[in-house]
């Protein structure tokens, strides 16, 4: 395999090591150290991509996070990555990458037909065309969004892991070039904490595609060196293949590092965030094209891109170059072109007479320099043959126009410091008419710019500045400075720079001029979107989508302004620029969620017994983070029949259910009773040792917060027990309770959720069950319902409570959580001989809802407590949190809705689960509703449907007939409103 | 990600903290007790300032303490923070 523009030596590329790899199926070789653009570039592939809107032919355009053309499908299957940047991806053996928005292929691209009807296309089109007939839209959409193209996401789990690092350190210094290392230097020399971060996997920056020298050593050695150096350094961090993505409040940085490709066993990609006392800036310039007819030829690129492929990979990305600049820099290129045998047709610079250093160097070797004249138009079929090029004055190209021919053409309008992170950073800009260009002004983080980032386009300066910039920042971070030698390289003397922006000639008028090669924006769509009014440049990047492409504008985001500017008659910093947002260049969704996937999502709450219950059979159900037993089917049973058979077992004889979720809040203290009596609704203080009693809790608005049974286990400290959903909240309310409004009270809380597991042991035959196993006296006596009392149970200290969430008789057991599989099969034993079943939080759910009390679907953050029947229990003379706004007339109203249960008319209509009650079903809407369902199901006690609902004066209503509507399942069930308490309505069983 | 400054523990996270809102507003007291609209006020109204902001925090997931934090709510500069606790005390 030949690599016909590989240039015989030079270049950072190794070439004893080839790497093949493959490009829209044709097999190529590079070497390591190329990217894939460069290995393209040294077969001669320039044409990557079809364009965004007109499917124009697009080639590699940048050597770096500018580009905006090829951004290509890297890989197949699982792992394929869609518009990754072929300039920046690590070349690697077995690679294989493909073009994207072309049908059929590259070269013959049906799509190209988009090209030839562009007129049709123009800005903001989708705001204009395709309107009409308005039904068709969907169908216009589908083919407008499959010729709008970007790559294919992978349709399979991503097979590769990714990990998250927390960092801390005194300086990070974004960018790894020769303002980026100096910095990176001075801060280590003092001891600092330092994090560099180089997005290429080789350091040096811009020095890798000079040919200068440092301190009168070649670049590249200096280089060497200063990572050599920086790399003794315990506490220096050097991160290669790292990008500084996201600059966040209070000096969070976001760092994607992506981890060599051959690495195996490596997470694909690594995701910091750093916070740092001090940050340097150091990410340098980019370098903006020019615009002018059909400037998107392949075969048109960045003089800096081409500098960077000839001398860093000793590809030459042509034969016979033109060179149009506005600015010296450009020249460069003229001169490493020529060096490597490169022939320069021409330099084209609008400057009537340049003199700098660099320019009269070309001159001297021996290249035509057609100073005031500019390129009009970029002329081929499929790659840019020859330039029009001609005399200009103020942007325009007169008739006199010379062809060049070229396969070549490196363009410079000028250099854009990247001031990306900067503005993230909340920093304000400032505009520097010397540079035509933002730089960054006043800071509004803890951090510094250096180097190009912030203008300085010389060598010489940036090293220097870096040096101070890291110095400066290890001081303010707190460390001693140094004083140490700064590195210098010889000042080239330059001339200013030219603006010129959007260059027309009269052949060219109706012509393409790209402004944003990504997004397919022209200075013609730019000089629409201002005709139309969409002046401010807000307001321009999005009807034009001028600067919204994956690069964020990174090459057109001056030119566009300039272009803006120059047509509604301002001055480019009175437009101003649109907002910098993170990412500086794309992150991966894998990075971003790292491990936390799939099992590692959220963490996951599994009760002392889970294990026992996986055994029996359990069906888990979610509830927040828990897992809890749903249902234990036993073979061919089906979920409802299962729990049919464990209400029945509860009812008739005994169950065990696992309350161990139930939030548990220790609250001691002197003052533990006066607490309590403030933050529930009912007395506490009348309440004696040994006694438990059920409590509500409202909001400070006056509606329920919360409900549970809180038991006095001994003169100044009580066991409170909260809802499972709202055990956080309730210990977080009432820290705040005590630690805002009432420091003065003497109470203490622990929460205790996880330290107790418990069991709720009902039915008729629970005491024999439990008196099986402990020598305590647990009859009625000495243990009445509400009562309280500690024993050992199967040979484990607990706490038994007698209450009933059933309406059985019943029993709360709470063991140490170590011991709760212990108690749960002792429980199992001891129960074999009275029929103990277990039963899961569906059964729950049934044996409460025939009784009667209330859940999270009752108490649902609009109730009050005489909405469900609890009124009662707010202590009339006593005050508590919510009690004043209780009293609010919208609280009292007579029309609120109230606790009800409903039975089905017919007696066996399931009730539809959250269905809307109404007097007549048949009414056109809007349909008064009344009221609606919070709990259904089937009771097996009672043979039929019940349910709870909330009904308008639902009190008054009993007897009436109302219908439950559920337009959901499309269900009308003829429901009569009963008292809500199906099951033993004077509590006989519970107290027994 | 902000970086919030607890009193106990020193810079954390704001993922380790819960918000909890304006730190100024009080129970009625007095003869406000009484006060339906006072109430309502308390529980309902919240200035929403541009600028420099007293507001509570707990760091939940930390030392559980509530903590009073001044914070601009403009640029997120933090002004310091004290034990929620001495502050209502003192008021």
């Amino acid at each position: 395999m030949t690599q016909r523009f590989r240039l015989a030596s030079g270049g950072l590329v190794d070439r004893s090591r080839p790497c093949a790899f493959s490009f829209d199926g044709r097999d190529l070789q590079g070497y390591a150290g190329d990217t894939l653009a460069s290995a393209l570039l040294a077969n001669g592939v320039h044409l990557v991509g079809r364009s965004f809107k007109y499917h124009r032919r697009r080639g590699i355009f940048g050597a770096g996070a500018e580009e905006p053309n090829a951004l290509v499908q890297l890989e197949t299957g699982a792992r394929t990555e869609p518009n990754t940047r072929a300039t920046q991806i690590e070349l690697y053996d077995g690679l294989t990458a493909a073009s994207q928005n072309r049908w059929p292929t590259l070269d013959r691209d049906a799509g190209a037909i988009y090209n030839v009807f562009s007129r049709l296309l123009p800005a903001g089109f989708y705001y204009k065309t395709f309107m009409w007939p308005r039904s068709w839209w969907l169908r216009y959409e589908h083919v407008i969004r499959h010729a709008a193209g970007m790559g294919q996401s992978p349709r399979a789990p991503d097979p590769d892991h990714y990990a998250h690092r927390h960092a801390h350190c005194d300086v990070l210094v974004a960018g790894g070039g020769p303002a980026g290392l100096t910095a990176a230097l001075a801060a280590a020399r003092t001891g600092a904490r330092v994090i560099v971060a180089n997005d290429d996997f080789e350091w040096g920056g811009a020095l890798l595609r000079e040919a200068v020298e440092v301190d009168g050593r070649p670049g590249l050695e200096w280089i060497r060196n200063a990572v050599a150096e920086l790399a003794t350094y315990p506490d220096v961090t050097l991160l290669a293949r790292s990008t500084v993505f996201g600059y966040f409040d209070h000096n969070l940085l976001g760092v994607v590092q992506a981890v060599h490709p051959r690495a195996s066993h490596a997470p694909r990609q690594r995701l910091w965030k750093v916070r740092a006392k001090q940050v340097v800036l150091a990410g340098g310039a980019i370098e903006r094209p020019l615009v002018f007819a059909d400037n998107d030829l392949p075969g048109v690129m960045l003089a800096s891109a081409v500098s960077t492929y000839v001398n860093r990979y000793g590809v030459a990305p042509g034969q016979r170059a033109v060179v149009f600049a506005n600015n010296d820099s450009a020249y460069a290129t003229a001169l490493d072109l020529h060096r490597a045998g490169v022939v320069i047709a021409a330099v084209v610079d609008p400057r009537l007479d340049p003199k700098g250093e660099l320019p009269t160097s070309a001159r001297a070797a021996g290249i035509e320099i057609l100073a005031g004249h500019a390129v009009a138009r970029a002329r081929g079929g499929k790659h840019v043959e020859s330039v029009l090029a001609g005399p200009v004055d103020n942007g325009f190209v007169g008739a006199a126009q010379r062809e060049l021919a070229c396969d070549l053409l490196c363009v410079s309008g000028g250099w854009s410091p990247a001031v990306h992170l900067f503005s993230q950073s909340k920093g304000r800009l400032r505009y520097d008419e010397r540079i035509t260009a933002f730089v960054p002004d006043v800071s509004a983080q803890a951090e510094r710019s250096a180097g190009a980032a912030r203008g300085l386009f010389s060598l010489n300066r940036c090293l220097a500045d870096g040096a101070e910039a890291g110095a400066a920042a290890a001081e303010a971070a707190g460390c001693r400075r140094i004083s140490a030698a700064v590195p210098a390289a010889l000042e080239v003397a330059d001339d200013p720079m030219l603006p010129l922006w959007d260059i027309q000639s009269d052949a060219t008028r109706t012509s393409k001029r790209f402004v944003d090669l990504q997004n397919d924006v022209t200075a013609r769509d730019v000089a629409l979107g201002v005709r139309e009014g969409y002046r401010s440049v807000e307001h321009l990047k999005r009807y034009t989508t001028l600067g919204m492409g994956t690069d964020q504008g990174k090459t057109s985001n001056i030119n566009g302004l300039a272009i803006l500017a120059a047509l509604i008659d301002a001055q480019i910093p009175d437009v101003g620029t649109t907002t910098f947002r993170p990412p500086y260049t794309a992150v991966t969704l894998g990075a971003i969620a790292g491990p936390e996937i799939g099992a590692h999502f959220d963490p996951v709450r599994l009760s002392p017994m889970h294990d026992t219950h996986e055994v029996a059979g359990a069906r888990f159900i979610n509830a927040g983070l828990w897992r809890r037993p749903m249902v234990y089917p036993r073979a061919g049973e089906s979920d409802p029949d299962a729990t049919n058979r464990e209400v029945l077992a509860v009812r008739r004889k005994a169950g065990i259910v696992d309350v161990s979720t139930l939030g548990k809040i220790d609250v001691q203290g002197r003052d533990a009773a006066t607490f309590l009596e403030r933050v529930y609704v009912n007395r506490w203080r009348n309440l004696a040792v040994g006694k438990a009693r059920y409590g509500l809790m409202l909001r400070e608005d006056g509606l329920i917060f919360d409900d549970g049974t809180t038991t006095r286990i001994g003169e100044d400290r009580f066991h409170m027990t909260t809802t499972t959903a709202n055990a956080g909240r309730v210990m977080s309310h009432l820290e705040y309770y005590l630690q805002v409004h009432w420091p003065e009270l003497d109470v203490r809380l622990t929460s205790v959720s996880d330290h107790w597991a418990a069991v709720a042991l009902a039915g008729p035959e629970s005491r024999n069950v439990l008196a099986a196993l402990t020598m305590a006296d647990v009859g009625t006596a000495a243990l009445p319902y509400m009562g309280y009392c500690e024993a050992i149970i199967a040979g484990v200290p607990a706490r038994i409570f007698r209450i009933s969430f059933s309406g059985e008789l019943a029993y709360e057991i709470n063991v140490p959580a170590d011991y709760g599989a212990a108690l749960w099969n002792a429980l199992l034993d001891a129960g074999r001989a009275y029929e103990l079943g277990v039963y899961g939080t569906e059964a729950m759910g049934v044996l409460r809802i025939e009784k009667g009390h209330i859940a999270g679907m009752e108490i649902d953050g609009r109730t009050t407590p005489d909405d469900v029947g609890l009124g009662g229990m707010v202590a009339a003379d006593k005050d508590c949190i919510g009690k004043p706004l209780l009293a609010r007339p919208a609280l009292r109203a007579e029309d609120r809705k109230q606790l009800v249960g409903l039975v089905p008319v017919d007696g066996r209509s399931a009730i539809p689960k959250g269905a809307q009650l109404v007097v007549d079903p048949q009414r056109a809407a809007p349909n008064p509703i009344i009221g609606h369902v919070t709990s259904t199901c089937y009771s097996p006690t009672l043979i039929r449907p019940i349910a709870l609902a909330l009904l308008q004066r639902g009190r008054a209503r009993h007897g009436e007939k109302l219908y439950a509507t559920s337009p959901l399942s499309n269900t009308v069930v003829h429901v009569e409103v009963v008292p809500h308490v199906f099951y033993d309505p004077k509590g006989e069983r519970l107290r027994a | 990600m902000l970086s919030i400054p607890c009193p106990y523990c020193g810079p954390r996270d704001v993922t380790e903290f819960s918000y909890g809102g304006d730190g100024n507003v009080r129970p009625p007291t007095g003869p406000d007790a009484a006060s339906e609209a006072a109430w309502s006020a308390y529980v309902y109204l919240r200035a929403n300032p541009r600028g420099v902001h007293e507001e509570l925090w707990q760091h939940s997931a930390g030392c559980r303490r509530w903590i009073r934090v001044t914070r601009n709510t403009l640029t997120h500069e933090m002004h310091g923070s004290a034990p929620a606790r001495a502050s209502a005390a003192a008021s």
